[in-house]
């Protein structure tokens, strides 16, 4: 009943720091467009699509321009907590419906990547924390540290050159093979292939900071007194990484994945831009190319959203690893 | 299951023989331990007695073969029940650790895992030793050794994770781990030393009834002699890595032979009760009144904060010349009473008076004009001197703050620090190159080279080996006669501030207990709290013995 | 002096300092060794290394690669440490502020940087540039502004430890002036886990910057190793080189100060924290 309770007040803290985060940001959105050079409807209809007088008018008209701006903060705020993100100046769609076409393209590239950092990374650091000092462990050390430094579109880049241009394993870019006749489980795979590339460059900045993190706490813990303990229990070695090393080490691992989330769901941007990949980093891209305002405004909205998400599924992993957590007394 | 099993060997429970462990190559020194041999019978308790650095600790580790990486056994041999546990290795290593012998450490909190409820811990040492049992049976096991080590609701314990154990309830989980196979030798590293002085003494008592109930042989490294003197059958001396003396614990301790061990047992802070020196005329330097201070701990969002009453009502009044002790386990709110009085810790309420002067209505300038009159000692040598100054700069620094020109402050802080017993030389030095006691002069330096009026000691001599500890008290003692220094002089060891103080105050809960001239407080305490206090004092029956007497003598001790 | 000798000796340390030493060379000879402008038309388009001069090859409109390189290393270290720069002086001010004065400002300033550390910088960079146009003023202002967080809080975590430690206590109660007490024993404490996180915000910034450009949204009038990148990738399979060599410099470029931070890292660790832990 109590762990009941205390996820309940934890989730409900969560949802505060989510609105508050939401207000947070579409004043920030809100006072972007008003500090930008110019008209605030020459703004929104960007740069590239000229100065249409329609268009700027209904602008006006619909943003309530001629009002003072803490009537205008009011509207906007207003329309965002009815979820209504106004309308792409370009395709003259509502930027809510963009945005929910692309959402599933963007979700399944940022949670493979971030799964994919977090396991491979972690076994990763396990492993060569566990042997440290040998040479595995110093090419893995240097492994890491090149990965770590490398600029994601490069990544990309120079994966489609090896197995799209020179292998010819997998396509360069898209989203699914366009007109396959496939079954659902062929359709799957197709996908896959497509997501590979992505979800690899992507992920490998994040592979590459677990598992040179887990690594250190790997060697902390193993000079912690319980594994000494655990030891002189009579306990076997996987035993003792299993049993005792494996949760602690790690806490500090789980923390930083919960920071790091915002750098990878930005980093979906430059991938996405990468491999042509259609979710919200494209369209982020396209609407950058354009000068599509409320699209931009939109897109940084949902994907703070979405990195709220990653924080809190973090958090309550690091809960359920560590009973201090849930009783609060930290 | 019972002792009757086992075959009744002669071979004694441990055997160390010549045993020498070597360091890691570049250390300070070659061999942690060099040629130690002694032995355990069954149901004895053997104490293996050295200061910092002396190689115990690396003993207690050989015998489970739990050495750090790159330390190694480089010669000699450990046989327990006649088998040498250094050819043991896999199935039968594990076998042996944990089942034949089982062992406890320092520190309770950190050598159980944090994340695992206490009785899993337990119940795997029972897994991995004796196979599978039934649920039931395993949690009746489990429950059964928490009861044994006299844990109240085992089956609640169980349950628990240990942060939400105290101190000692940690420690007795780690003993029912040790317990867990009925071991022949259980090994327990320093056990008490982390605990409070009443919780040591029930763990002391703990290991003793378990000892006798089931015969085996204990090996109990310490640093006290205090503890030896409670409850070894044996003792053996260890100093720089050798055996210094060996013996019965009544032979050693009644008449040591080697001067080494003398001088160790002359430093154990005993009470030499003096009569106390006539109470001062005149108005107090130091008065505090009616002093108040409620931590609050916030914990989660909706969760009721935790409240903790750190002074509840403090009173105090101190004369010139006169030092007083204030004693208390830990959370008795004896550092936070020194800490107020120097304002590093804002009171809710009450009076601080220096001179007449109240401490706690002055701001700014103000108060760091008359802080010059109050300086303060604190317990870790290591952390009290910023490791970027130099010795002197950090002595000098005092009177500079209060307008003495460089070259003067330089010359005082020189002066000083000979007199403290070291040379004038150290001034330009770093902190680094210092030892912990050391160190702890130079803080006494820096502190009296203000001419404070009161000199406030925070378990001033608490991290220092037992020697090193009685010189700096001596120190002390010295400057406080010469300089006419008023002293409160805060410690949990009951022993040093009856060796040093004029009156003690007890402290528990951020109240005041007992307070009295030392002499009448130790002799005829009128509260069961200091009473339980004063019983708890490792080797006070010993110590205070009516005929115990000895020969003064005067070794060298570095 | 000791931290000095101590870094001589440490091998990835002094790599990454070798390495950052020869980008820097690169930067300040790049006016000499190719005075043409970097923007040139100067041999055929996409003659490959080796041939037509080019000794990196030239890209699709026949501007040297080995030329772009060498002006970019002037951008990417000049935005690079200018970032690095605005974002230590917003971080250490923060969190400063914050762990001195404590109680609301401190609750205040440490939401807004949680705040600021939840949102995608990398988003957040693309709307302040696209919004104020791209030029070197407004990219070091807003990688400045989306780096900060990780400095202002070790920076506050770093001030509210040395506050409590004894020997800042001890000065307060020597009498010393609050003032001297932070100039004199907090601040130099605190310098240098903060060097060693200021030198790996250059690398991060680094990485920012050749993002941004790679999405075109660099100075227009710079040549930086991102834009050729991005400009190259259209036609990766006729000239592989003109992405590949770019690439390969930012790469060795963030991997030489990260080397060289954690080199900082090893040998500033403080002597005290190691012993007492």
């Amino acid at each position: 009943m109590r762990r009941a309770a205390e996820i309940g007040i934890a989730l409900g803290a969560w949802i505060v720091r989510l609105v508050a985060v939401v207000l947070v940001i579409a004043t920030f959105n809100f006072a972007l467009v008003r500090a930008a050079p110019g008209d605030p409807a020459q703004v929104m209809a960007g740069q590239s699509g000229g100065a249409d007088a329609k268009l700027l008018a209904d602008l006006r008209a619909e943003y309530g321009l001629d009002q003072p701006y803490a009537v205008q903060l009011a509207r906007h705020l207003g329309r965002v907590v009815r979820l209504d993100l106004g309308t792409s100046t370009q395709q003259r769609r509502p930027v809510l419906d963009l945005i929910r076409e692309r959402l599933p393209a963007t979700l399944l590239l940022t949670v493979t990547a971030f799964a994919l950092a977090l396991l491979l990374g972690s076994t990763l650091g396990v492993m060569a924390g566990l042997a440290a000092g040998s040479a595995a462990d110093t090419a893995f050390t240097v492994l890491s540290l090149v990965l770590y430094a490398m600029p994601v579109f490069w990544l990309g880049l120079m994966l489609v050159l090896v197995f799209s241009v020179w292998l010819d394993w997998l396509p360069p870019f898209g989203y699914g093979t366009i007109n396959a006749r496939l079954g659902p489980l062929g359709q799957a795979l197709d996908l896959l292939k497509y997501l590979a590339m992505p979800a690899a460059s992507l992920g490998a900045i994040y592979l590459a900071i677990y598992a040179r993190l887990m690594r250190a706490s790997i060697i902390e813990v193993a000079q912690q007194d319980f594994v000494k303990t655990a030891r002189a229990k009579g306990l076997n070695g996987a035993q003792i990484v299993v049993g005792h090393m494996l949760r602690n080490a790690l806490v500090p691992v789980v923390t930083v994945a919960g920071m790091q989330a915002g750098a990878l769901v930005g980093g979906a941007v430059v991938v996405e831009t990468v491999f042509a990949w259609p979710g919200l980093g494209r369209l982020t891209f396209d609407a950058l190319l354009q000068r599509d305002y409320p699209v931009m405004l939109g897109v940084f909205l949902i994907l703070s959203v979405i990195v709220i998400l990653f924080n809190l599924a973090t958090d309550l992993a690091y809960r359920l690893i560590d009973p201090r957590m849930r009783a609060g007394s930290a | 299951m019972t002792d009757a099993k086992a075959p009744v060997s002669t071979a004694p429970v441990l055997a160390v023989d010549g045993l020498t462990i070597a360091l890691p190559r570049g250390g300070d020194r070659a061999y942690a331990v060099e040629d130690v041999s002694f032995a355990i019978q069954r149901n004895e308790v053997v104490c293996l007695v050295g200061e910092s650095g002396s190689g115990k600790s690396m003993i207690a580790h050989a015998i489970l073969s739990l050495l750090p990486s790159g330390v190694r056994v480089a010669g000699g041999a450990v046989a327990v029940n006649g088998r040498d546990t250094a050819r043991l290795s896999g199935p039968d290593l594990r076998a042996f650790r944990g089942g034949e012998a089982g062992m406890i450490f320092q520190e309770p909190l950190s050598s159980l895992n944090p994340l695992k409820r206490v009785g899993a811990q337990i119940a795997e040492t029972i897994r991995t030793h004796q196979g599978g049992l039934p649920r039931d049976e395993m949690r009746a096991r489990v429950e059964g050794l928490l009861a044994q080590v006299g844990l109240p609701t085992p089956g609640l314990l169980a349950r628990s994770y240990p942060f939400e154990l105290s101190g000692g309830q940690r420690q007795r989980v780690m003993i029912a781990i040790a317990m867990a196979n009925r071991p022949a030798l259980l090994v327990a590293d320093e056990p008490t030393t982390a605990l409070d002085v009443t919780t040591q003494a029930q763990i002391l008592r703990l290991i003793d009834d378990l000892r006798r109930e089931r015969g085996m042989g204990v090996l109990l490294i310490t640093h006290d002699f205090g503890v030896v003197a409670d409850v070894a059958d044996r003792v053996v001396v260890l100093r720089g890595g050798r055996v210094v003396e060996t013996g019965s614990a009544e032979a050693v301790l009644r008449r040591p032979r080697d001067p080494y061990t003398q001088a160790l047992i002359d430093a154990v802070p005993r009470a030499r009760l003096r009569p106390p020196a006539p109470r001062p005329e005149g108005a107090p330097v130091l008065s505090v009144e009616d002093l108040r201070k409620t931590f609050t701990v916030r914990r989660g969002l909706f969760q009721p904060p935790r409240r903790v009453v750190a002074a509840d009502g403090l009173s105090l009044a101190l004369h010139q010349g006169e030092t007083l002790a204030v004693v208390g386990e830990s959370g008795s709110g004896k550092s936070t009473l020194g800490r107020m009085i120097m304002r590093l810790t804002e009171p809710d309420g009450g009076a601080i008076r220096l001179g007449g002067e109240d401490l706690r209505s002055l701001q700014g300038e103000a108060l760091r004009r008359a802080r010059r009159g109050l300086q303060i000692v604190f317990q870790d040598p290591f952390a009290s001197l910023d490791p970027r100054q130099k010795v002197g700069d950090a002595v000098a620094r005092g009177p500079m703050a209060y307008g003495t020109p460089r070259r003067e402050a330089m010359a005082a802080a020189r002066t000083l620090l000979e007199r403290v017993g070291l040379t004038a030389a150290a001034a330009e030095r770093y902190p680094h190159e210092f030892s912990g006691g050391q160190r702890q002069r130079i803080c006494i330096a820096r502190a009296l080279v203000l001419q404070p009026q009161v000199l406030i000691a925070d378990e001033a001599v608490s991290a220092l080996d037992v020697s090193v500890q009685a010189q700096v008290l001596a120190l002390l003692a010295e400057l406080r006669r010469e300089m006419r220094l008023a002293m409160i002089f805060i410690t949990h060891d009951l022993r040093i501030a009856a060796e040093i103080a004029d009156r003690v105050i007890v402290l528990q809960k951020g109240r005041i207990v007992e307070e009295g001239a030392t002499r009448d407080v130790f002799s005829a305490p009128r509260e069961a709290y200091t009473r339980a206090l004063l019983d708890a004092i490792p080797g006070r029956r010993f110590f205070e013995h009516p005929g115990f007497t000895r020969e003064p003598v005067a070794p060298e001790v570095a | 002096m000791d931290a000095l000798k101590a870094f001589l000796r440490h091998p990835s340390g002094m790599a990454g300092l070798v390495l950052i030493l020869a980008v820097l060379v690169l930067a300040a000879s790049a006016p000499f060794l190719y005075p043409e402008s970097p923007w040139e038309m100067v041999a055929t388009p996409f003659a490959p290394p080796g041939e037509d001069g080019m000794r990196l090859g030239a890209d699709t409109l026949g501007r040297d690669v080995a030329a772009g390189i060498a002006h970019g290393a002037r951008v990417s270290l000049l935005i690079g440490i200018a970032s690095a720069l605005a974002a230590l002086v917003i971080g250490v001010t923060v969190g400063a502020l914050a762990g001195y004065a404590g109680g609301g400002l401190d609750a205040a300033l440490m939401r807004m940087t949680e705040l600021f550390q939840t949102i995608p910088a990398f988003v957040l960079a693309i709307l302040l540039v696209a919004t104020f146009t791209p030029s070197l003023a407004t990219i070091v202002a807003t990688i400045g502004a989306v780096s900060w967080p990780p400095l202002a809080r070790l920076t506050r975590a770093e001030f509210l430890r040395l506050r409590r430690r004894e020997f800042v206590e001890a000065a307060i109660c020597q009498g010393e002036r609050a003032g001297r007490v932070v100039l004199g024993h907090v601040l130099p404490n605190t310098v240098s886990p903060i060097l060693v996180t200021a030198s790996l915000t250059v690398a991060s910034a680094i990485l920012i910057e050749s993002a941004l450009s790679f999405l075109g949204l660099g100075d227009p009038n710079m040549m930086s190793w991102g834009f050729m990148v991005g400009s190259a990738r259209s036609s990766i399979r006729q000239a592989w080189w003109a992405s590949v060599f770019p690439g390969l410099a930012i790469l060795v470029t963030v991997l030489a100060i990260n080397l060289f931070g954690e080199g900082l890292s090893d040998v500033l660790n403080p002597r005290i924290a190691r012993r007492r832990g």
